[in-house]
């Protein structure tokens, strides 16, 4: 799917399980990476959902991060240890 | 960070970096900011961290904006990164400028605004575009620029950036496994009139460089094929892509299938600050009404680069020039004739950098709308079919479509669907694009919690 040309030093986690980051790179970027093929379900639909645009413009990518939800994982750069979760239908800004 | 600076820059692409840069070393207060973590916009994304072999794998046109980021770096216009600009509000004394970084809003003012925010990819809105695994051209490059390379890929789509892609992947040891070319049967022939303006600027070297890029491929073992009717299949994620080719349907399994059909400009934010907007129909896109040195029609703030008109990277950084010129003459620093001498030989250049422009955006012209039954709005699952009914129903542009269908209500705030929307709507109706207008577009530009809202107050900190 997808493969690392640099080693990966920054430990987080998503849905519980560790998942390692290359220093600066998104969390959109590192899930990728790591193999995880959907980020997210729709609200509508409820189908799988997974970064599309990689730039700040779908929404597609949208994860809970340290517990906020409606983050764009695009966005974010991994910091160690981030909590990251799964983004089930919609969510309330808070 | 405080006092009123001379502009403020949002994006730091090409075109906001020249400006910032042209501005600062004339002595001017700059500042710049970018959502991004580092400096480069969307073709420089990621240079400055990038292995120098990488680099030079990614091409000549990637390694040259790192004199760029350099010398933006070193002249002196104060830079934030992870500031994702929310709204512009315009004043009589200066333009509020509001910003948030790290969950943490302030704002700033400038006498001039420079929008340089850049481009988007244009929505490829075919069957089976929302299944994981589907992405932009743009955003698979994006990861490779992060040093992550796709497997088992195939790219499918139309553009300059669709054989770029597939060589950087090759070159970076990724080898794609087929590229589809979907340029329609008679673009060819349709752009073939305005190749000879497209030679009389750089266009040449444009040219030859495609040609380059399609030897490449073909060294390197790539299959590129003329396809249409391209059709993404899977459950979960994206399993295959399916195609007609030579009068056959075909079909390769794939992990990865990237789609692409050129870049328009990023319209949010100068939707939200109210400029006036017009239908450029050479390249299918809405685009900022903009005087030659980049002003729109709200009084002081300006727009450069793709953002204004797809120009490429070249042209940004020289509209940016032109732009940054205009705001030292805004700002005081300069009259009008010390603008003319910083903006002309960027006005020049520019000219022969575009002059490529209309023979590329009529041989990359995408095909059509899409069918009844393909997803339009990708965060309210909206069909173009539901977009049709609601016109057929009486809906008369695509405020009342959102009302009717919820159209543009979802979390993108209608980035992608919008100018679908109006283009399906403007076909039902047979109305002009200019007629169909867009979205009306408000603050905050990206959500922002209501605790953030609440605690943003003046930059006093720094
Ligand atoms: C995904 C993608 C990949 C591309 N790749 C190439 C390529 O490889 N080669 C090529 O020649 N052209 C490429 N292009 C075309 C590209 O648009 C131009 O060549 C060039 O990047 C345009 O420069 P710019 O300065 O106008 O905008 P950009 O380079 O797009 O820079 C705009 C900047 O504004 C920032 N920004 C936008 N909105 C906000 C906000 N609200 N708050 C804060 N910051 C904001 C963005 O983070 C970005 O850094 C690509 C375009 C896209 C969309
Ligand atoms: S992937 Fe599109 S916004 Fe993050």
């Amino acid at each position: 799917m997808f493969r690392r040309f640099d080693a990966a030093s920054v430990a987080f986690t998503f849905e519980g399980m560790p998942v390692m980051a290359a220093a600066g790179e998104t969390v959109a970027a590192a899930l990728l990476a790591a193999g995880v093929r959907s980020v997210r379900t729709t609200a509508v639909s409820g189908s799988a959902r997974a970064p599309w645009c990689m730039m700040g413009v779908c929404f597609d990518c949208l994860v809970e991060i340290d517990g906020v939800a409606n983050r764009q994982g695009c966005m974010v750069v991994v910091s160690p240890g981030m909590v990251v979760r799964r983004q089930v239908g919609a969510k309330d800004l808070g | 960070m405080s006092g009123v600076f001379d502009a403020v820059i949002i994006g730091a692409g090409p075109a906001g970096m020249a400006a910032g840069a042209v501005m600062a070393e004339r002595g001017a207060r700059v500042l710049v900011l970018d959502e991004q973590a580092a400096p480069g916009g969307q073709i420089y994304r990621g240079i400055e961290a990038m292995p120098a072999a990488r680099v030079a794998a990614m091409g000549a046109d990637y390694a040259a904006g790192a004199a760029l980021v350099a010398r933006f770096r070193a002249s002196g216009a104060e830079y934030r990164p992870g500031a994702m600009v929310w709204q512009v509000v315009p004043g009589e004394e200066g333009h509020e400028v509001w910003f948030s970084i790290a969950g943490k809003s302030r704002c700033v003012v400038g006498k001039s605004v420079l929008v340089a925010a850049g481009a988007m990819e244009r929505p490829v809105p075919v069957p089976g575009w929302t299944l994981p695994g589907v992405m932009g051209a743009g955003a698979v490059q994006v990861l490779l620029k992060a040093g992550i390379g796709a497997e088992r890929l195939v790219i499918a789509g139309a553009g300059p950036l669709v054989l770029l892609l597939a060589a950087q992947c090759l070159a970076l040891g990724v080898r794609p496994l087929a590229v589809l070319d979907t340029t329609p049967a008679g673009n060819f022939a349709a752009a073939l009139p305005l190749l000879p303006g497209a030679v009389r600027g750089r266009g040449l070297g444009y040219l030859w460089k495609g040609l380059l890029l399609q030897a490449r491929l073909r060294f390197g073992g790539v299959r590129v094929v003329r396809v249409t009717d391209v059709v993404l299949e899977g459950a979960e994620a994206v399993r295959a892509v399916s195609f007609r080719a030579g009068g056959q349907v075909q079909r390769i399994e794939a992990d990865i299938v990237a789609l692409h059909e050129g870049v328009i400009p990023a319209q949010q934010m100068t939707r939200a600050l109210g400029c006036a907007h017009k239908w450029d129909e050479g390249q299918r896109c809405f685009r900022p009404v903009l005087d030659g040195f980049g002003n729109t029609s709200v009084h002081g703030v300006l727009v450069a680069g793709d953002g204004g008109g797809i120009g490429g990277a070249r042209a940004a950084a020289q509209a940016g020039v032109v732009a940054g010129a205009e705001m030292l003459r805004r700002a005081g620093r300069v009259d009008g004739v010390g603008r003319d001498a910083v903006a002309g030989p960027a006005l020049r250049d520019l000219a022969a950098e575009v002059a490529v422009r209309p023979f590329l955006d009529r041989l990359f012209r995408p095909a059509g709308l899409p069918g009844d039954e393909v997803v339009v709005c990708r965060c309210e699952e909206v069909t173009a079919g539901d977009i049709r009914a609601a016109a057929a129903q009486g809906a008369q542009g695509p405020n009342q479509a959102k009302a009717f269908l919820r159209t543009g209500m979802g979390a993108c705030q209608g980035r992608i669907c919008g100018p679908m929307v109006s283009e399906i709507m403007a076909g039902a109706r047979g109305v002009s694009m200019d007629e169909i207008g867009y979205y009306r577009i408000r603050a905050p530009l990206k959500p922002i919690t209501v605790g953030e809202l609440a605690a943003a107050g003046d930059d006093g900190d720094d």
